[in-house]
């Protein structure tokens, strides 16, 4: 099976569903003849035409919004904001028509505009390329929430969310576009090749929308996470030494609540572990959802392991990132607690 | 071609450059105000005949002035005067006359059924009936409207039924949007009448991307979109004409400039010094400056507009000069704000009144027919208000059920909806 990294399956991704759709389009800042910042949609305007693949203007509310308008016409359409701290012109929009327009109208239109967008630090970013602004989304009714944290899950989730007739954000933790990043920047780069989730199929296949995965199995307590941190918070359990559970979310609305629940109430421990700022963030929305379906099977209080409620720090960046001694100071305090 | 003229003394004043020792504000200031003379001195208005008519493919730079002029084609003795008539047969213009007169009717009973409290909410088009209906009619069926909230003249001109309206407005059974939405923020799929929204201005990038991905399938339908002098001080508004710009989207973008924008005068949107039909040629949009209260006039200009977009001509910016008849909606109150008879100085007058004196002077209509048609329409609004009770008052008959507000937020109703749709039903059984 080939092997691919996260920009290769997500450029596979829209290759497959563009060949096989003649509806769908793709627009966004440099995604046409240069094939975006991150090279996600290299060479798909020299396979599929400038009127399908389609370089806008530096305007998120204007890509979204045309977005919307395209999709009403009958089109499918994938927007790609260039980094996720660059949505907030696109945001109302994004509250006040995509996710309402089906509702409003009594169920005659909508529009399946799929947002692509890239989330997350460790990149030497800087507060306006580093941030996670995932709860914004999940907060919003009417759109649906994906972050991949692996190649095969981001072409299966990409090819499910721009076919779904619901409005959807996708986004991708550029950490690990590359590699799956275990939190210790100063560790040489690993690639996808020496990952099994770096096996991706050239062709077309789905991973459904709504839908969790336990990519490890383990008794001594639960780790949700999505993202980069799925990779973090593997490392994290190993440094502690403790047969840990970990879920990844991948689909964070709607929730795969049962999933989760199942898992925590089998370990009767919790930790939830995300990149974003902690204040209101989406761990506030899991923990409330394991405490309120798990409380009889808790063992202990659920600990929530994320960024600081400050901005991304140019120059302090991974002591805000929540890294590996992080995630296990928390599995500590959970493991610990009687 | 004539170049621009300023209005009058108030935008003369506005044109000097005073230097001062230091910096100051300019806080735009109304023209007048309750108790004060309306004023519309700052109207720069052309004489009826007086603008020329270019080809559609003119180039955008050749006719910069239609978006400083004003393309009128009735003249103050109500006869049709130069270029841009569009000799309209005198049937096609009766049409013109009975839909504006039926938007108008329709418009005074719902304002007294929100007086009565029979719903909760209204927004009349008093004085604008010509901005819809006009371009409507200038328009294809094949063609996309994304309006605003006074365009119901839109929605009765492409077929949606009264009684749909008025059970909209009445959020009963058969209300189109389930009871999701405000009174007047219809839609109608089949009619090619986008659902409007509570925000302004959304809807422009939505007309502008239908537009391109009509272009992108190559098909020949337009896309047409309507907001306020107020609301072109939006974002959206701008990413639209961007967009529009960039790609030469085959789509009209009509700014209806009916001096009001609630309390605020157009100068508060920035149309103090330049007519917001030139907002678009600094990104070679082309701006066509129209008497919104000439049926003819709009007519005309609206078919230019689309058959340049249909050719591939690209956008244009239609701004519609009118004035607004009526309250912004039923919870205003406009003599707080500006003079109680504003109206009747407006020197654009009343477009049902024009189109009417047009006509009864080309011997096509008579005060009698007017006065029937009026009756008739009266009945048939009353007829349409008696059957849409039927489905249910605020009060009185049917109810929805309110389990629907858990449909349709998703193409299939997702679990924890689905719970929450449970939760809610137990507390109410």
């Amino acid at each position: 099976m080939p092997q691919m990294n996260m920009i290769e399956a997500i450029r596979s991704g829209l290759d497959v569903v563009m060949a096989k759709d003649p509806n769908i389009v793709v627009l966004g800042e440099d995604v046409g003849y240069f094939g975006g910042v991150f090279r996600c949609t290299d060479g798909l305007q020299r396979k599929y035409g400038e009127h399908r693949v389609i370089d806008a203007p530096i305007s998120e509310g204007g890509i979204i919004g045309t977005a919307i308008g395209m999709g009403v016409n009958g089109l499918r359409p994938v927007a790609e904001i260039q980094f996720a701290d660059y949505i907030y012109p696109g945001v109302d929009q994004v509250v006040s028509e995509l996710g309402r327009l089906r509702h409003r109208s009594g169920g005659e239109f909508f529009s399946p505009v799929t947002i692509r967008t890239p989330c997350g630090g460790g990149i030497r970013g800087g507060q306006t390329h580093s941030q996670s602004p995932e709860a914004i989304s999940t907060h919003i009714s009417g759109i649906k929430t994906v972050i991949p944290s692996n190649p095969y899950d981001a072409k299966g989730l990409l090819i499910s969310s721009i076919e779904s007739d619901d409005p959807v954000i996708f986004f991708e933790p550029k950490r690990i576009y590359n590699g799956p990043f275990d939190g210790d920047p100063d560790k040489p780069a690993v690639p996808w090749t020496s990952h099994p989730k770096g096996e991706v199929p050239q062709g077309y296949y789905t991973v459904p929308l709504g839908a969790a995965e336990v990519v490890e199995e383990g008794s001594d307590l639960t780790i949700i996470a999505y993202g980069t941190l799925v990779h973090v918070a593997q490392a994290a359990a190993k440094l502690v030494g403790v047969n840990a559970e970990i879920v990844d979310v991948r689909t964070l609305s709607p929730l795969d609540t049962e999933t989760l629940t199942q898992s925590v109430k089998k370990t009767g421990r919790c930790l939830v572990a995300h990149e974003a700022t902690r204040f209101s963030g989406f761990g506030a929305e899991l923990t409330a959802t394991v405490q309120e379906e798990c409380f009889y099977h808790l063992e202990a209080p659920i600990e929530r392991v994320a960024g600081w409620d400050t901005p991304y720090p140019h120059a302090f960046e991974w002591q805000y990132f929540p890294g590996q001694k992080r995630i296990a100071a928390g599995i500590r305090k959970v493991m610990d607690a009687k | 071609m004539a170049g621009y003229v300023a209005g009058g003394a108030r935008v003369a004043e506005l044109d000097r450059i005073r230097m001062t020792r230091k910096s100051r504000l300019h806080i735009p200031l109304s023209s007048a105000r309750p108790g004060d003379k309306p004023d519309f001195s700052y109207l720069n208005l052309s004489p009826a005949g007086s603008v020329d008519k270019p080809p559609i493919d003119v180039r955008t730079k050749d006719i910069e002035h239609l978006s400083l002029e004003l393309v009128r084609v009735l003249d103050d003795d109500h006869r049709a005067q130069g270029a841009w008539n569009p000799n309209l047969d005198p049937d096609q213009l009766q049409i013109g006359l009975r839909w504006m007169l039926l938007n108008r009717v329709f418009d005074e009973r719902m304002w007294k059924i929100q007086r009565q409290g029979k719903i909760t909410f209204y927004i009349q088009a008093t004085g604008e009936e010509a901005v819809s209906i006009a371009q409507g009619m200038a328009l294809r069926p094949g063609d996309m409207c994304f309006p605003s909230y006074r365009n119901q003249g839109l929605f009765l001109y492409r077929g949606t039924k009264l009684v749909d309206m008025m059970c909209q407005c009445l959020s009963n059974t058969r209300d189109m949007c389930k009871g999701r939405q405000l009174p007047v923020l219809y839609h109608n799929k089949d009619a090619n009448i986008f659902s409007l929204s509570g925000n302004l201005a959304t809807q422009y990038p939505h007309a502008v991307g239908w537009a391109m991905a009509s272009a992108i399938k190559g098909e020949d339908h337009i896309a047409a979109s309507w907001l306020g002098d107020g609301s072109t001080a939006e974002a959206d508004f701008h990413h639209a004409v961007t967009f529009a710009a960039i790609y030469q989207a085959p789509v009209i973008l009509n700014i209806v400039n009916n001096q009001w924008a609630i309390s605020t005068f157009q100068g508060f949107a920035g149309g103090e010094r330049r007519p917001f039909a030139a907002r678009g040629i600094g990104l070679g949009v082309p701006g066509i400056r129209v008497d919104g209260n000439d049926f003819l006039a709009v007519y005309a200009a609206s078919l230019w507009a689309a058959d340049r977009a249909r050719r591939g001509g690209g956008p244009t910016i239609i701004e519609h000069v009118t004035y607004r008849g009526g309250a912004h909606s039923t919870s205003d109150d406009p003599t707080k704000y500006r003079p109680k008879d504003e109206w009747k100085s407006f020197p654009l007058g009343d477009p049902v009144e024009r189109l009417k004196q047009h006509l009864i002077g080309e011997g096509h209509w008579s005060e009698d027919q007017h006065d029937a048609v009026i009756g008739e329409y009266k009945e048939k609004v009353l007829a349409a208000w008696k059957e849409a009770k039927t489905h249910g008052t605020m009060t009185e008959g049917p109810r929805l059920n309110p389990d629907g507000m858990f449909d349709d937020v998703y193409a299939e109703v997702p679990a924890h909806l689905q719970r929450q749709r449970r939760e809610m039903r137990a507390l109410e059984d």
